[in-house]
């Protein structure tokens, strides 16, 4: 019999706000325990919780790139149960009316096209992070994580397999972080995945009994994680037993899933709606002013690129797949430089750099306008590329000044036509056997006169000057 | 001059003269609390050196004081967070705690010169009607000591009718300022929700709890709800509006103003005496030229059973976060978590906070939600409903405030169904977010006061409180004091 896997997603993705969802607090990562903490993410008697309106508009804007249908009336519900790391003892979130519904995304899978329905979209706080410490075998809590905003995304089961998984994520991560609302970094807990998972016989319409699988920290371990449980579900169904509806944890070090709770045993989380937050309610206005500013997505700019620009679709693909990087390319391009030098200079010396240098987009310190004055002066003719390369290098760690460092290395492209004319002269006099090669046809011959006249001028002649003339003498004469 | 026959404005009038120095008047609050507070047990913490410190302060600043209540000593129910100084909630759960910041009503108050005198004794988190389920042991009534000062703000209502402060800030949310004020002949108000910050009140029920005064007449009252009130970005629910000027408006003129009488709340299951005593009220202001009629108020039987719902429900989730782990009281001698959380839990609520976690976690519960806490949301929108009719037929409700004048301690302890029910005229009003009063308007044969509630439209307050002033221009029953206590 052949199987078909079925599969479904909740991620949670935090928001790159500065502060809480319902405090002032920061958001940001790391920090000495309990530093990033006030009455409010810490539940303390008498505080109250106040929506972050940006944490509202990030969902919106998350929502409406997921071609969601944004609630116009949605409220936040209180999710109840006893942990430590949870200090309200109740998670503040959405059950009954969440910001968004009904969406769908078109991801392009190595094994084809799909399409992906996202049921719901709703927004929440993180909770706290436990410490064990087993020297002195305490358990301590630290609440800087506490009243993070996050938005859960929980799709239709329509992923038939663990390529399709990865595609989603990756077209998921890529828009979040084109949209700004999040950075989706999975090692800092910023996206995390829960998989929902079933197996049944292929041209089946009923869904099998499904698992969930959580503690999914890498797209790696995601992938390992659908094939594992896809063949652990079909061989008890083929041993004639069933599947248990249960949770069950992914364990990277042994390469295998391990229950962690089934039904029977699932939490009672008695939702109901949170008092001490006002339905929220969102105007038409609100939405298409959101709407309207949505930027430009990195589907939507490789597409454009092609169409405008001719770029190959290789190059489109590796400068959109980081915003900053599309960002830099426009800026190169709006600076005045021409598209496929632009592309060129990004996909060889740029991303060449950063790799070398172990380095994200996000870390450079050079400037499109450092590099657009670079590519000018190659297109000037008063730098030749290969002492480009050579500026490039010398200005990318600090954005050094271009104009500077060509002059104070005296770097100018000779242009000068006596000056070339008068190497051109040496050259043929010094070498009459290599003049005499080429009149006989030896076209070889000429490259290396080239060569001998950029030696003259110390590597800084303009090569189609020298090409130029060159030919000129030795045709003319 | 008898600094405790003053009303809280007459005192902050008396201050302002230079006739009385504020440092004396915390003196005396104090020396009367010192003197009669042990036997009201109507104050679990008394900041007395504290409280002459600032009063000195005050004192210095007096010039530039603009509050008609500057340097009066009041007193704080304890469950509204005071930095520093220990706040319990009347619990052994919350320990010692006590709160790194003010509520948002402690500031808005001490921006105005309030002095505090120290936190009142009150229910366990709020909850109960007699003040007898206090950790701390039972506050007493000052009119007969053998008797409750109704609930959850005792304290308050005590404190205040025994001259141990001249006003009270307390909490409502299904009668708790407005039945003890009745039950010691205090006038009390509980404010349209919303209208004062919650930030700062450890929550009983949520959508239900509201701040608001007690004191010794309307115009006290008028005077500290000008102070209290206003839209706070700490506080979500908070609403925007046209705040203050309460005072100032109080002319008594009650000419053409229209009084609903609920018939179905002065039927079966009232007292005699009330009734005689709630309805004589409406002669009065009708002998004022206001207008009273009649009014039918059917959906009032499901109001109690929806409050309960709904107010255990949401403190079932409120009170979850006294664990043991972060702040509070912690039990001893646990073996895990899942024993840490028991133990502590077990051992640090009192009965009837517990029997409402039990009741609110039920009917929170899969399976139970739809047929209890959707079903009480479903009678909380038909109360609504019903209000704004009514309102369109009157300006306000005039109702008694409780079945009966104060009970015996003890005497509704073990019936927990009986004392519920007891809260049938206030509950209706936290459902619906209304703004209401309770007034003194007499005593019952064993010399017990009788309280009357006014019910007003969503920020109705000016209404209710001028109506309550007409009332007590005509009337003296707020000027009496407990045969034998005595004041300061």
């Amino acid at each position: 019999m052949t199987w078909e896997t079925v599969i479904g997603l909740e991620t949670h993705v935090e928001l790159a706000t500065k502060t809480k969802i319902f405090c002032s607090c920061t958001t940001q990562f790391g920090g000495a325990p309990n530093t990033h903490c006030c009455p409010v993410c810490t539940g303390m008697p008498g505080a109250l919780p106040v929506l972050n309106e940006k944490v509202l508009e990030f969902a919106v804007k998350a929502a409406l790139a997921l071609n969601c249908t944004v609630t116009r009336y949605s409220k936040f519900d209180r999710k109840n149960y006893f942990y430590p790391d949870l200090p309200k003892a109740y998670q503040i979130s959405q059950l009954y009316l969440p910001i968004a519904r009904d969406g769908r995304v078109e991801v392009d899978a190595p094994s084809g096209p799909c399409t992906v329905g996202i049921h719901e979209l709703h927004m929440e706080e993180d909770a706290g992070k436990l410490v064990h410490d087993p020297w002195l075998d305490q358990t301590r809590a630290d609440y800087n994580r506490c009243g993070v905003p996050l938005i859960e995304i929980v799709t239709q089961p329509d992923f038939r397999s663990a390529d399709q998984v990865i595609a989603y994520l990756e077209l998921l991560k890529e828009t979040l972080q084109y949209l700004g609302v999040s950075d989706c970094k999975m090692q800092e807990g910023s996206l995390r995945c829960d998989v929902n998972l079933s197996v049944r016989p292929l041209g089946s319409e009923a869904l099998g009994t499904r698992t969930e699988m959580k503690n999914l920290s890498s797209f790696k371990a995601i992938a390992r994680a659908i094939d594992y449980e896809a063949r652990r579900q079909i061989e008890l169904i083929q041993e004639g037993k069933r599947v248990v509806q249960e949770t069950r944890r992914w364990d990277e070090n042994k390469d295998a899933t391990y229950a962690m709770r089934s039904k029977e045993n699932a939490q009672d989380y008695r939702y109901f709606p949170e008092p001490d937050l006002p339905p929220v309610q969102l105007s038409e206005d609100y939405v298409a002013s959101l709407r309207a500013a949505q930027p430009e997505l990195a589907a939507e700019k490789r597409a454009r690129y092609q169409a405008d620009y001719g770029l190959p679709s290789y190059h489109c693909q590796m400068i959109t797949s980081d915003r900053i990087l599309a960002r830099f390319f426009e800026d190169l391009v709006a600076l005045g430089t021409p598209p496929k030098q632009g592309a060129n200079w990004i996909m060889g010396e740029v991303l060449g750099a950063l790799s070398a240098k172990g380095m994200n987009p996000g870390d450079m310190k050079l400037s499109a306008a450092t590099l657009a004055r670079l590519i000018a002066l190659v297109e000037e003719g008063r730098l030749n590329r290969n002492t480009a390369v050579k500026v490039f290098e010398a200005v990318f760690d600090d954005d050094g000044d271009v104009e500077t460092y060509v002059r104070d290395h005296g770097l100018e492209q000779v242009r000068d036509t006596g000056l070339v004319e008068a190497a051109v002269a040496r050259a043929l006099e010094a070498n009459p056997q290599s003049v005499t090669d080429f009149r006989s046809g030896k076209e070889k011959a000429f490259g290396f006169l080239v060569g001998q006249v950029m030696r003259e001028l110390k590597g800084k002649a303009d090569p189609k000057l020298v090409n130029e003339l060159l030919h000129r003498v030795l045709q003319g004469s | 001059m008898e600094l405790s026959k003053l009303t809280a404005l007459e005192l902050g009038a008396a201050i302002h003269r230079g006739d009385v120095s504020i440092p004396q008047a915390a003196q005396a609050a104090l020396d009367a609390i010192g003197a009669q507070g042990g036997a009201l047990n109507c104050y679990l913490t008394v900041t007395g050196e504290q409280t002459l410190a600032r009063a000195e302060q005050l004192q210095k600043g007096l010039k530039h004081a603009r509050s008609p209540l500057y340097g009066v000593p009041m007193a704080w129910k304890d469950n509204i967070c005071t930095k520093g100084v220990r706040t319990t909630c009347a619990s052994r759960i919350l320990g010692d705690f006590a709160p790194p910041y003010d509520a948002t009503a402690v500031e808005r108050l001490e921006a105005a010169g309030a002095l505090s005198l120290g936190k009142l004794n009150m229910d366990e988190f709020a909850m109960g009607s007699t003040s007898e389920t206090s950790c701390f042991g039972p506050v007493r009534n000052p009119w007969d000591l053998t008797r409750s000062p109704g609930g959850s703000s005792g304290g308050a209502a005590a404190a205040v009718a025994a001259g141990l402060g001249w006003y009270a800030v307390g909490s409502d949310t299904g009668g708790s300022i407005r039945q003890p004020a009745a039950y010691c002949g205090v006038t009390g108000i509980k404010p349209t929700y919303g209208t004062v910050s919650r930030y700062g009140l450890i929550a009983y029920a949520s959508s239900l709890d509201q701040m608001g005064p007690l004191g010794r007449d309307a115009a006290d009252c008028a005077a500290v709800l000008d102070l209290l009130q206003g839209r706070d970005r700490r506080d979500a629910t908070s609403l925007d509006g046209d705040y203050g000027g309460l005072l100032s408006s109080l002319t008594g003129d009650v000419r053409g103003l229209s009084v609903g009488v609920p018939m179905e709340c002065f039927g079966e299951g009232l007292d005699g005496e009330v009734r005689r005593a709630v309805l004589a009220a409406a002669e009065v202001l009708k002998g004022r030229g206001a207008r009273v009629a009649e009014l039918s108020f059917p959906v009032l039987k499901y109001a109690v059973p929806a409050y309960y719902i709904i107010a255990s429900a949401e403190a079932s989730s409120n009170l979850s976060r006294y664990d043991g782990v972060k702040y509070g009281w912690r039990a001893q001698d646990y073996d895990d978590l899942t024993d840490l959380y028991t133990k502590t839990r077990t051992q640090g609520f009192g009965l009837e906070a517990k029997r409402r976690i039990l009741l609110g976690t039920f009917v929170l519960s899969s399976g139970y939600y739809d047929a209890y806490y959707k079903k009480a949301l479903q009678v909380k929108a038909a109360i609504k409903a019903a209000f704004d009719r009514a309102f369109h037929q009157c300006d306000l409700l005039l109702t008694p405030v409780a079945p009966t004048t104060a009970p015996k301690l003890g005497e509704n302890l073990g019936d927990p169904l009986n004392m519920y029910l007891s809260d049938i005229y206030t509950v209706s009003v936290n459902l619906a977010g209304l703004p209401g009063l309770s007034m003194p308007c007499g005593f019952d044969s064993k010399g017990m006061p009788i309280g009357a509630q006014l019910i007003g439209p969503h920020f109705g307050e000016g209404k209710l409180l001028n109506a309550a002033h007409a009332f007590q221009m005509d009337t003296d029953y707020h000027r009496q004091t407990p045969e034998g206590g005595e004041r300061a």
